[in-house]
């Protein structure tokens, strides 16, 4: 008895200590609070969580000068409009295909790249060549853009290496390509920097020994170098599979000219253009809206993968 | 004799296979050299004999015209003077806030770590959108101010996980000394620990500079003034939107002549926007192995 009122002292003290130590912990180290993590936190409170309020004008009519109190509530019918809107299927389809096809082509680019210069004994061409690779990526979206249009345009080098006079920017069946090779072009190479980086941590000396049994370079690619990317490989699929819906507005919009709207606007640039230059802010919050709970079940579905892959921890 | 052959054979397959990798190794480098090349030799041709002929690698024939109409157009210049200033100024406070943040996020005995890191983890999945940010930030009256374009984004988790990542693994020792020492967190930070965290501080200052002076996104959505425009928007006029700046081709009578005029001065925009980064490229170098680690750690 004795001891057991004992113990229940013991844990009265202990829960009092702790409770108290939050406070006299906070007022210890409050450089931890008001210095380190203040400055972060503002900002995430102001520019992430104030607007995840202004969400709410997807529901309403919304009108800036009664503001969000003061407008009036129409429910779902900006959500309804766009999904009944022969626009929904077009720009849904055209946002998916873009980012789907864009990872299809151009997820194994790198890992190849890799996995050949992994083969270049001589490492200062090696070092070289990555130099190369890598520059594309300092380019600008803009310069990027404005090469690709350069170049393809009527009287540009392309057609006058072919005789013809083909003006590809203003074709929509050309714009998913343009967009998904100017991205390889721009990106591979610097995504080859991983999987460079695993293959070099592969053991050289198993690489000797497979050489040295006769295996050719096709199964000591298998044994030896495939199994020291793996990891990496599969969690950059997930990882890229995961992030689909949130492909990037800047180059897409880059791309656009009039005639290729067809199968250039996806949600981003289209949810841009109602937003900020038609001034039809529900509708536009309604659309941004449909797409961001769309990427989050993605992401959470996707994390779900990685976690049962990964002995249940997640990202 | 028979495993003689499968050797011999197994030779020829690997040299087929070396043979067509370095192909498509050869091909993907000129696919990177022969674009940059072309627009480099371009921007030096008159315009209508490259509209009539293409390029030439005659350098007597060449000429400098598009860069002094580009160099000589006020427009340029301030796009330059704003994207240095927006990008110096957002890298800086960035990465402090950035750094500072992640510092408390390292320790395992700082109070409130769980609920910090989930109201910053839900952020790099969820948010407003465009247009209730947009109003947020009008709201607060930074519209046309450069720090529209700058505080929003100074603050980024996924850069702040990848600090953290690096803080962790810096032997606590370090810090058990200093506090034996008497240092306070303010001076253990400064003093200390960010002395020995350079390699990840160098790819944080890369990666935001970067980001920040390729981005034209947010200035075309905040900033409204020509007098604001970071050099990305200019760009934008001339090579995305054919609106070459007036002053670079306003003397210019015809209208065929303008249009020809105006393509071959978006080939020494190209040159002249790019000088910059290709400057500080073998800078940038030096800290891109760094980056590969620093990027491949997972929160």
């Amino acid at each position: 008895m004795a001891t057991s009122n004992q113990d229940v002292n013991a844990l009265h003290s202990g829960a009092a200590k702790k409770q108290e130590s939050v406070f006299s912990y906070m007022r210890k180290h409050w450089e931890l609070y008001i210095i380190f993590i203040g400055p972060a936190l503002l900002l995430t409170i102001i520019f992430r969580y104030l607007p995840m309020g202004g969400i709410l004008i997807a529901f309403q009519k919304f009108n800036p000068i009664r503001g969000i109190v003061g407008s009036e509530w129409v429910g779902f019918k900006f959500f309804e409009r766009f999904l009944s809107s022969p626009d929904f299927i077009r720009y849904l389809s055209n946002t998916l295909k873009l980012s789907a096809y864009g990872l299809v082509w151009g997820f194994p680019v790198p890992i190849i790249l890799a996995l050949l210069l992994n083969r270049i004994g001589s490492n200062t061409i090696k070092k070289k060549i990555q130099t190369i690779l890598y520059i594309p990526n300092f380019v600008s979206v803009i310069v990027l853009c404005g090469m690709v249009r350069i170049l393809l345009s009527v009287t540009g080098p392309v057609n006058h290496l072919f005789g013809s006079s083909i003006n590809f920017m203003t074709m929509p069946e050309a714009f998913r390509s343009i967009y998904i090779i100017s991205g390889i072009w721009q990106g591979a190479g610097w995504a080859s920097i991983m999987y460079t980086a695993a293959l070099s941590n592969a053991s050289q000396e198993l690489r000797e020994a497979a050489e040295l049994d006769g295996a050719n370079i096709w199964q000591q690619i298998k044994a030896v170098d495939w199994p020291a990317i793996k990891d990496i490989v599969v969690i950059q699929f997930i990882m890229q599979a995961g992030n689909i819906m949130s492909i990037g507005f800047e180059k897409a919009y880059a791309l656009q000219t009039d005639m290729n709207l067809k199968s250039s606007e996806i949600i981003a640039t289209y949810v841009y253009k109602k937003g900020l230059l038609d001034g039809d802010y529900s509708f536009s919050t309604a659309v941004g809206l449909f797409n961001t709970v769309i990427n989050v079940v993605l992401l959470i579905a996707i994390n779900k993968i990685i976690a049962k892959m990964n002995d249940g921890k997640g990202i | 004799m028979r495993r003689k052959k499968s050797f011999l054979a197994q030779c020829a397959s690997d040299k087929v296979f070396i043979l067509g990798g370095n192909i498509f190794l050869g091909l993907f480098v000129f696919s990177i050299i022969i674009p940059i090349i072309y627009i480099i030799v371009a921007s030096f041709i008159d315009p209508v004999t490259l509209q009539n002929s293409g390029i030439s690698f005659d350098i007597s024939k060449w000429t400098t015209t598009a860069y002094q109409r580009v160099i000589s157009n006020k427009q340029i210049w301030v796009g330059f003077y704003n994207a240095i200033v927006y990008s110096v100024v957002f890298t800086a406070i960035s990465v402090m806030i950035t750094l500072l943040a992640a510092y408390p996020m390292s320790r395992t005995d700082f109070r409130g770590r769980k609920v910090l890191n989930i109201i910053f983890v839900i952020t790099m999945f969820f948010g407003g959108g465009l247009i209730p940010t947009y109003l947020v930030i009008s709201d607060l009256g930074l519209l046309n101010s450069m720090w529209a374009i700058i505080l929003p984004g100074a603050f980024s988790v996924w850069n702040m996980i990848i600090a953290r990542t690096y803080y962790q693994n810096i032997p606590s020792e370090l810090r058990e000394a200093a506090e034996v020492d008497g240092a306070n967190e303010l001076t253990y930070f400064f003093k200390i620990l960010l002395p020995v965290c350079k390699p990840v501080i160098a790819v944080l200052v890369l990666w935001q500079f970067v980001g920040m002076w390729n981005s034209y996104f947010d200035a075309m959505v905040y900033l409204s003034d020509e007098s604001k425009q970071p050099l990305q928007l200019v760009l934008r006029a001339i090579l995305i939107q054919n609106q070459p700046q007036s002053g670079m081709i306003a003397d210019i009578q015809s209208t065929a002549a303008r249009a020809q005029l105006g393509e071959l001065l978006k080939y020494a925009t190209i040159i002249i926007s790019s000088l910059p980064l290709i400057a500080m490229y073998p800078f940038f170098q030096k800290y891109f192995d760094a980056g590969i680690m620093a990027g491949s750690v997972k929160g």
